[in-house]
């Protein structure tokens, strides 16, 4: 309070100007308003550099059918040709198990949270695990798994094992925007459901869940995004195969982040390179996308609130 | 980072509070003309609210349950208590045993349903807490006898060589690295980020508030491999000039030494790439926390004759300071688990090279060395070494996050808990 009591101006007759600003409190303004803007900018110019490489570099072996339909089998780092066609349904096949796995798991720890636990000391100890789930790091995610899937039952590294790392890491971001979601709900709804006797469960599941359904959905939509760009699980719990391999439980499966990984000590080789940026663009635009229909279901299902 | 943001338009397609309770209130009447009616219930709910989850096999139970206890009719029509929190496990019990018993019990409607769809929640909230105290407990007790082979101090010693007949492994220079780098990290990435979450609550324009938020959380998005090959590739080529700078200015001080060679996979670089990497975290918590700011505080302000500036760090920033620390110490969690962009940018020093505690020079984080050594994973004795590493990482960002969320907890009210 101290700076405004002391550069407190002296009435000069003007009446519109009530802020009567000195020059020195004017020019901290200024300069406040520079600094923040310029942090703006300043913020931007990663994300619209990453971008500008990463499509200007990788747009052009996108356009071929190839790269759609083609797995890497028999492509050596020197050659050209082949798609990714392995590493997208590899991706896409570990992160849909990761879904069914978390998204029911993190609804119903959603549901227990707010509509049957709120307030209650256990909830709290609930809650509490979730913010520490949430800064689990991907790669503690992955030793786990590591150490229960490979050290303790023996088995051998696949796909799905990187689904149940991505669980963990799934889990509380799904849990999280849901409980949000579920807690914007107005009690008159479950008011006006109890008093019409309907059963507790039966207001959870078609009246709560449903006027919550498109935060929920945005809410998945993010967690997906979120795992699909992981690398580390997929370095230690899955070798990366240039073969198709559609099958989470046996052999070695690509993905697009290990595909980037594979060739990424190979840039001089300007056909290795192409497949790099090409893959980084195409892992990108499945996250971007993500993430835009998230938002833009989040935009046209919110809750009205009174 | 919150769906609704403020920004979101308030209509909804689909059923909507107030359409749903009138409805409801047009349907009371007709349950009351035709008690015996028996699947009422499903259309009083607006079934066709929306694409609701539907448990079949829950309902058709449901249904059955309902038929066998024809005489609890009754009471639906004088309404049931709605089920309370208070529903203990022993209440349930309770009621579950004097249902055999009498005809006309009075209990809630949907008792069966009740009792599976709640266990089936409050088990899902068990499992996940579970499931953290299972990392936890695996990665001890992995890590426990490759700990007890260590023939060197783990915490302290800077050797790492795990396996043989003589394992020799400590964590205290990956420690250092990890800490360096995503303190470094938040030193860059704070005040940026501090400053875009003013831009986007104060400065940005009503129309551009919302398009520049998600622009800043699209950072977020960029997987974390493309930051470490944009970040070696094109990102540290410009660093050069800093660092050459940085260390001519500060090279008196062995953090800012600059050992011999054009290396720019150094642990600065991998902060500024961090930084960045975390600025979306930190950003987007800092901006829900300054957009609460009660209105009366900022008029107050604006009404003493403060400027924008002063209004700020007179009524925004000590309402959101807390706030920002713990999103902060979020965002240093991330930091300090980072695993790929850290591998791809950071070099590996050479194994004859001496130590270098230099920002300057090579390293290795617990991430990035989990990491780079997923391929030596074969015996247990060097797993075992590698998962108490894990364990170490573990522990640290339970300790930050921990303390996030305590700073959040004892915070001013209103600050709300971060997610993500």
């Amino acid at each position: 309070m101290s700076a405004v009591a002391e550069n407190q101006p002296a009435y000069d007759g003007k009446v519109l100007d009530l802020t009567g600003k000195s020059g020195a409190r004017a020019f901290k303004n200024t300069l406040a308003t520079v600094l923040i803007v310029l942090a703006f900018v300043l913020a931007m110019i990663p994300l619209l550099w990453i971008l500008f490489t990463v499509v200007s570099k990788g747009y052009h072996l996108l356009l071929s059918a190839d790269w759609w339909s083609q797995s890497q089998r028999g492509i050596t780092v020197r050659r050209a040709g082949g798609g990714a066609y392995h590493a997208i349904m590899g991706t896409l096949i570990m992160a849909l198990i990761t879904a069914v796995i978390a998204v029911p798991i993190a609804i119903l720890g959603a549901i227990y949270l707010v509509e049957y636990g709120r307030g209650t000391r256990i909830a709290r100890i609930v809650s509490f695990t979730i913010d520490i789930l949430t800064g689990v790091p991907s790669i503690v995610a992955a030793l786990f798994v590591y150490a229960v899937w490979i050290t303790v039952f023996g088995f051998n590294r696949v796909g799905f094992a990187v689904s149940l790392s991505l669980v963990l890491l799934m889990l509380p971001v799904v849990l999280r925007s849901t409980e949000e979601m579920l807690k914007l709900v107005p009690d008159e709804l479950r008011e006006a459901s109890y008093a019409l006797g309907v059963p507790k469960w039966k207001t959870i599941l078609k009246v709560v869940v449903p006027t919550a359904f498109g935060g929920i959905v945005t809410g998945v939509m993010l967690g997906l995004a979120r795992v699909m760009g992981e690398t580390a699980p997929l370095l230690i719990l899955v070798g990366y195969s240039k073969n198709i391999n559609l099958n989470p439980f046996n052999g070695f499966m690509g993905a697009l982040p290990t595909m980037i990984n594979q060739d990424r000590t190979e840039l001089a080789l300007p056909n290795a390179a192409d497949r790099v940026w090409a893959a980084a663009l195409t892992l990108i635009l499945l996250v971007l996308v993500l993430n835009l229909l998230a938002r833009l279901i989040a935009r046209f299902s919110a809750i009205k609130s009174k | 980072m919150s769906s609704p943001d403020g920004t979101a338009p308030p209509d909804r397609p689909d059923g909507t509070a107030a359409d749903r309770v009138a409805v409801a209130d047009q349907a009371d009447p007709a349950t009351q003309e035709t008690p015996a009616d028996e699947p009422r219930i499903e259309d009083l709910v607006h079934s066709d609210a929306g694409p609701a989850l539907r448990f079949d096999g829950l309902a058709e139970e449901h249904a059955e349950h309902e038929a066998v206890q024809q005489p609890a009719e009754v009471m639906t029509e004088s309404g049931p208590e709605p089920a309370t929190t208070a529903d203990t496990a022993a209440g349930t019990t309770a009621r579950a045993a004097t249902e055999g018993d009498k005809e006309l019990d009075l209990g809630p409607v949907g008792h069966l349903g009740d009792r599976l769809f709640g266990g089936l929640a409050r088990g899902s909230g068990g499992l996940v807490v579970l499931i953290v105290a299972f990392v936890g407990i695996f990665l001890l007790a992995l890590a426990i006898p490759a700990l007890a082979d260590d023939k060197s101090n783990f915490l302290f010693s800077r050797i790492w060589e795990p396996g043989g007949d003589e394992p020799r492994f400590g964590i205290a220079a990956l420690f250092y690295t990890t800490v360096i780098s995503s303190i470094i990290a938040m030193i860059i990435a704070v005040p940026i980020a501090i400053g875009v979450a003013l831009f986007v609550t104060y400065y940005a324009p009503k129309r551009l508030a919302a398009p520049v938020a998600h622009a800043v959380d699209l950072l977020a998005a960029v997987p974390s491999i493309i930051y470490g090959l944009w970040g070696i590739l094109f990102f540290a080529p410009i660093l050069r000039p800093v660092i050459d700078g940085l260390s001519t200015a500060l090279g008196w001080i062995p953090l800012f030494e600059k050992p011999p060679g054009d290396n720019v996979g150094v642990v600065f670089t991998a902060s500024v790439v961090l930084a960045i990497m975390v600025l979306p975290v930190v950003t987007a918590i800092s901006r829900e926390i300054f957009a609460q700011t009660p209105i009366s505080h900022r008029e107050g302000a604006l009404a003493l004759g403060a400027t924008r500036w002063e209004m700020i760090r007179l009524a925004v920033l000590p309402y959101g300071r807390s706030g920002v620390v713990s999103a902060s110490m979020l965002g240093l969690g991330r930091a300090l688990g980072e695993t790929v962009a850290v591998l791809i940018i950071l070099s590996v020093p050479n194994g004859t090279d001496p130590w270098n505690s230099s920002i300057f020079a090579g390293g290795e984080t617990f991430a990035s060395k989990i990491a780079n050594n997923a391929a030596e994973f074969d015996s247990p004795e060097k797993t075992g070494a590698y998962i108490a590493a894990g364990l170490v990482l573990f522990v640290v960002t339970f300790v930050v996050n921990s303390a996030a969320r305590i700073i959040v907890d004892r915070s001013t009210p209103g600050a709300k808990r971060g997610r993500r």
